[in-house]
C-alpha cells in the first residue's frame, strides 16, 4: 500500500533521525512510503491551549495533504491521537487510515519479528495519549488483560532487556504548553519519572512519543544523568546509534 | 483567594518549594491509588460495575427531576421534611431556621462537603451555633482552623506528628504524640462528650435512593451515626445529584465507592436512614447551587455523576505535586478543575489547566466521567470568554499563523535550529531554565527528504 508518512512539526525540526528511521522501517515492509511536502503542525498545541479553533485549518490542510493515502502512520502517539480526534468530530474517514507508527506495525502489518538489535536495558516510558488515547496498551487503571504493544515490538529486538519500572504508566510531566506553563510541576514529574529510571538501572528510555522524550532527556541531560533518550522507531529500525 | 490565570501554577510553585514534603505527598496519595489497584483487580467484574454505575447515572441524570420528586414523596410519605435550596445562602437558612426553631446551640456534624461549598460553619457561628465537625480529617481541620486539602482526606496536608503537635495545643495531649492510634483516641475522647451534649447532628448524603425515600451514608467512623441516632434533629444534606433511582443500585455504588476512594472493600459504615425515630425530626435538605445550570451543558452534564471518591486526586500527578490548596476551589483536582468553571470561570481560569491531559482521572473514575476531555473543552470556553493573559493569546495567533504557512515554518525552524544552541547555554525561556534542547540537527527531515537520492 501507498503510506503517507506524518512527520510531526517538533520531530521534523528537531529529530528527523526519528522520521527517517520512521520512514526505513515502513520501506523495510515493502509498502512505497511518501511524506508529503507542506506539512507543518497538527494543532495540537493550540487545541491543548485552548485555542482549538484556531488550530482547525491544521486539520484541513492535513486531510487535504494525506487524503489519497491508503494509510497515514506518524510517529507520534498525541499528535496521531489529536489528528484522529478531530477528523472523526468532522465525519473525514481519514480518522480511520490515520495509525501511530506501534500501532501500524503491530496491528496492520502484523510485524512477528524484526532484524534489530539493541543490547541495552531499556525502560519503556508509556506516553499518556498513546496507552490510554490510542490504545497502545492497558493502562495500569484498567482491570482488563495486560497487552502492550509497544512492549511486544521490543520484545522483538535481539539483546533488549525491558526494566520493569515503579510506576508503569505515570506521567512524565511535559504536557505541551502545560511543560512551560506549570514548568514546576512539569520538572517535578520529569525528574521522579527519571529516578524510576535511573533506580532500575536503565541505560535507556524509549517510547513511542518523542515529546515526552524531549522532556526527559532534556531533564537528563541538565542534570548530568546517565540515562539517555531514544525513540522506539530508531531501536525497531535498527539504526541506533 | 488567588485571582487570575496563573493562580495554580504560583501555589504549585509553593507547594514544590519543599521538596520532602511534597515527595511525601505524592507517594502518601500514590500508596492510596496502589490500594485502589489492588482492590479493584480482586473484583473480576470490575470493569462492568463501571461501566453500570456510568449508566445508571447517565439514566439518573436524564430524568433527574422525575426521580427527585419521587424520593421527596417518598422521604415525606416516611416522615422526612425535604427541603429545597436553589443555593448557598438559601441552603443555610433553611439549616439556620431549624436549629433556631429549636433553639439548637450545639452542632454535631459529619460528612459533609457540600456544607463547604455552602460556607455553612461560619454562617452558624455567626448566629451563635458552635459547630463541632466530627469526622476525624475535617475535625483536625477545624482545630487548625484551615481547610480540607482533600474530598476524602481532609488532613493528608498535615503529617501524624503536626496533628499531635496540635491535639497538644488544642487538647492539651501529651507533647510529642505521634501514633495513629493514640492520637484517633484522643480525638474519639474529646469527641464523645460533645456527641452528648449536641442539641441538633447533620450529616452529608452519599446515595438518595427515590424509590424508598432513605438516605445512606458512608463513614469509618460511625460518627454519622453516634451523631444522627443521639440528637433530636437529624439534618441530611445532599446535592441534588446524589439521587439513584432504586435500593439495589446501591449493590453496584457501595461497592465501587470505598474500593475507589481508600481501597477498602467497603466503608466500615454504610449506615441506611428511612425514616426519623420516635420523638425524633429528620430533615433533608436539596441543593441546586448551580448544579442544574451544569445539568443544561451537555459538554459537562456527565460531572454530575461524580460519587465523590477523590480516586482522580489520588491518581492525578498534578495534584500529588502540587497538593490541594494549590486549587482554588474547595473541591481540588481533576474532578474540582471541571466543576469549578460552572460557578466561576474568571476566578478558576487557571484550574482547567492544571492538567497534562494524561486522562489516568479517566481511567480510574468509577462513573466513567471523561474528565479529561472536559478539562480540555472548559479550556476552550475560558479562551472564548477572555479569561487567559495577552501574552498566551499573542504566542497562540503567532503559532496557528506559522502553522498555516509552510513555508513561513521552514524558514521559523531554520532559525530556531540557529538559535538553539544559544537557548540552551542562557536559560532564559521557561523551556531552558530547568531543561536542555536537543543538540540541533543540521537538516530538518524534510530537507533530508527533498534531497534524498539526488
Amino acid at each position: 500500500m501507498t503510506i503517507g508518512l506524518f512527520v510531526p512539526c517538533y520531530i521534523d525540526q528537531l529529530y528527523p533521525r526519528v522520521a527517517r528511521a520512521s520512514w526505513e522501517l515502513l520501506t523495510g515492509l515493502g509498502h512505497t512510503v511518501e511524506s508529503p511536502e507542506g506539512q507543518t503542525c497538527c494543532g495540537q498545541p493550540l487545541a491543548n491551549s485552548g485555542h482549538a479553533a484556531q488550530g482547525e485549518p491544521c486539520v484541513t490542510g492535513f486531510s487535504q495533504l494525506f487524503g489519497q493515502y491508503d494509510a497515514v502512520v506518524g510517529p507520534s502517539g498525541s499528535c496521531v491521537l489529536h489528528l484522529k480526534e478531530h477528523l472523526e468530530q468532522r465525519g473525514d474517514p481519514l480518522a480511520h487510515r490515520i495509525h501511530e507508527l506501534c500501532e501500524f506495525l503491530h496491528d496492520i502489518a502484523r510485524v512477528e519479528r524484526l532484524e534489530a538489535t539493541f543490547p541495552h536495558r531499556v525502560g519503556l516510558h508509556q506516553s499518556c495519549h498513546g496507552l490510554r488515547g490510542l490504545g497502545l496498551g492497558r493502562p495500569s487503571e484498567c482491570q482488563i488483560p495486560a497487552f502492550s504493544k509497544p512492549a511486544r515490538l521490543l520484545g522483538m529486538v535481539g539483546g533488549l532487556e525491558l526494566v520493569p519500572l515503579d510506576r508503569a504508566d505515570e506521567c512524565c510531566g511535559f504536557g505541551g504548553t502545560f511543560s512551560v506553563q506549570e514548568s514546576d510541576v512539569s520538572v517535578a514529574m520529569g525528574t521522579d519519572r527519571l529516578a524510576d529510571h535511573e533506580r532500575h538501572r536503565a541505560e535507556f528510555i524509549t517510547s513511542a512519543d518523542m515529546s515526552c522524550l524531549m522532556h526527559l532527556g532534556g531533564l537528563a541531560s541538565r542534570a548530568g544523568s546517565p540515562v539517555k533518550v531514544i525513540h522506539i522507531a530508531e531501536i525497531l529500525a535498527g539504526n541506533a546509534p | 483567594m488567588l485571582p487570575t490565570t496563573d493562580s495554580h501554577p504560583r501555589a504549585a510553585h509553593d507547594f514544590l518549594q519543599d521538596p520532602e514534603r511534597s515527595a511525601w505527598h505524592d507517594e502518601t496519595l500514590w500508596m492510596v491509588r496502589t490500594k485502589r489497584d489492588r482492590m479493584a483487580s480482586r473484583v473480576p467484574e470490575w470493569e462492568l460495575l463501571r461501566e453500570t454505575a456510568s449508566q445508571i447515572k447517565e439514566h439518573t441524570l436524564s430524568q433527574l427531576s422525575g426521580y427527585l420528586e419521587e424520593f421527596a414523596d417518598r422521604a415525606e410519605a416516611n416522615g422526612i421534611t425535604v427541603h429545597w435550596a436553589r443555593d448557598w445562602e438559601e441552603h443555610n437558612r433553611i439549616v439556620l431556621g431549624i436549629l433556631q426553631r429549636h433553639g439548637a446551640k450545639r452542632l454535631v456534624k459529619s460528612k459533609s462537603m457540600l456544607t463547604e461549598e455552602c460556607h455553612l460553619n461560619p454562617c452558624l457561628a455567626e448566629h451563635g451555633i458552635e459547630v463541632i465537625d466530627t469526622d476525624l480529617g475535617e475535625r483536625i481541620v477545624q482545630l487548625e482552623k484551615g481547610a480540607p486539602s482533600h474530598i476524602v482526606m481532609p488532613a493528608i496536608h498535615l503529617k501524624r506528628s503536626e496533628v499531635g503537635e496540635l491535639f497538644r495545643r488544642t487538647m492539651g495531649t501529651p507533647e510529642g504524640l505521634d501514633d495513629a492510634q493514640a492520637l484517633t483516641e484522643a480525638a474519639r475522647q474529646d469527641l464523645r462528650k460533645r456527641y452528648f451534649a449536641a442539641d441538633a447532628a447533620l450529616t452529608g448524603i452519599n446515595f438518595a435512593v427515590a424509590e424508598t425515600g432513605g438516605f445512606v451514608v458512608c463513614t469509618n467512623e460511625g460518627n454519622a451515626d453516634m451523631g444522627a441516632h443521639l440528637a433530636p434533629v437529624h439534618i441530611a444534606c445532599m446535592g441534588l445529584e446524589k439521587i439513584i433511582p432504586r435500593q439495589e443500585h446501591l449493590g453496584v455504588f457501595l461497592r465501587l465507592l470505598a474500593r475507589s476512594a481508600t481501597g477498602q472493600p467497603i466503608t466500615s459504615f454504610s449506615s441506611h436512614f428511612l425514616k426519623p425515630r420516635p420523638g425524633q425530626e429528620m430533615h433533608v435538605v436539596i441543593v441546586d447551587n448551580g448544579r442544574s445550570r451544569q445539568l443544561a451543558r451537555p459538554d459537562f452534564r456527565k460531572s454530575l455523576a461524580c460519587i465523590r471518591c477523590a480516586a482522580c486526586f489520588n491518581t492525578c500527578p498534578v495534584y500529588r505535586r502540587s497538593g490541594g490548596f494549590s486549587y482554588s476551589y474547595f473541591i481540588a483536582g481533576p474532578i474540582g478543575s471541571i466543576l469549578a468553571p460552572n460557578i466561576d470561570r474568571k476566578q478558576h481560569a487557571s484550574l482547567p489547566f492544571a492538567s497534562t491531559l494524561c486522562g489516568s482521572c479517566s481511567a480510574v473514575c468509577p462513573v466513567k466521567i471523561d474528565i479529561h476531555t472536559q478539562l480540555l473543552k472548559w479550556r476552550q470556553e475560558i479562551v472564548a470568554e477572555g479569561h487567559t493573559g495577552w501574552m498566551k493569546r499573542l504566542a497562540m495567533r503567532a503559532a496557528a499563523f506559522v502553522f498555516r504557512h509552510p513555508r513561513v515554518f521552514r524558514m521559523a525552524g531554520w532559525w530556531a535550529r540557529k538559535f538553539l544552541p544559544l537557548a540552551n547555554r542562557i536559560h532564559l525561556d521557561p523551556w531552558t531554565k530547568t531543561r536542555d534542547l536537543p543538540p540541533p540537527p543540521n537538516a530538518s527531515f524534510q530537507e533530508w527528504y527533498r534531497r534524498r537520492g539526488k
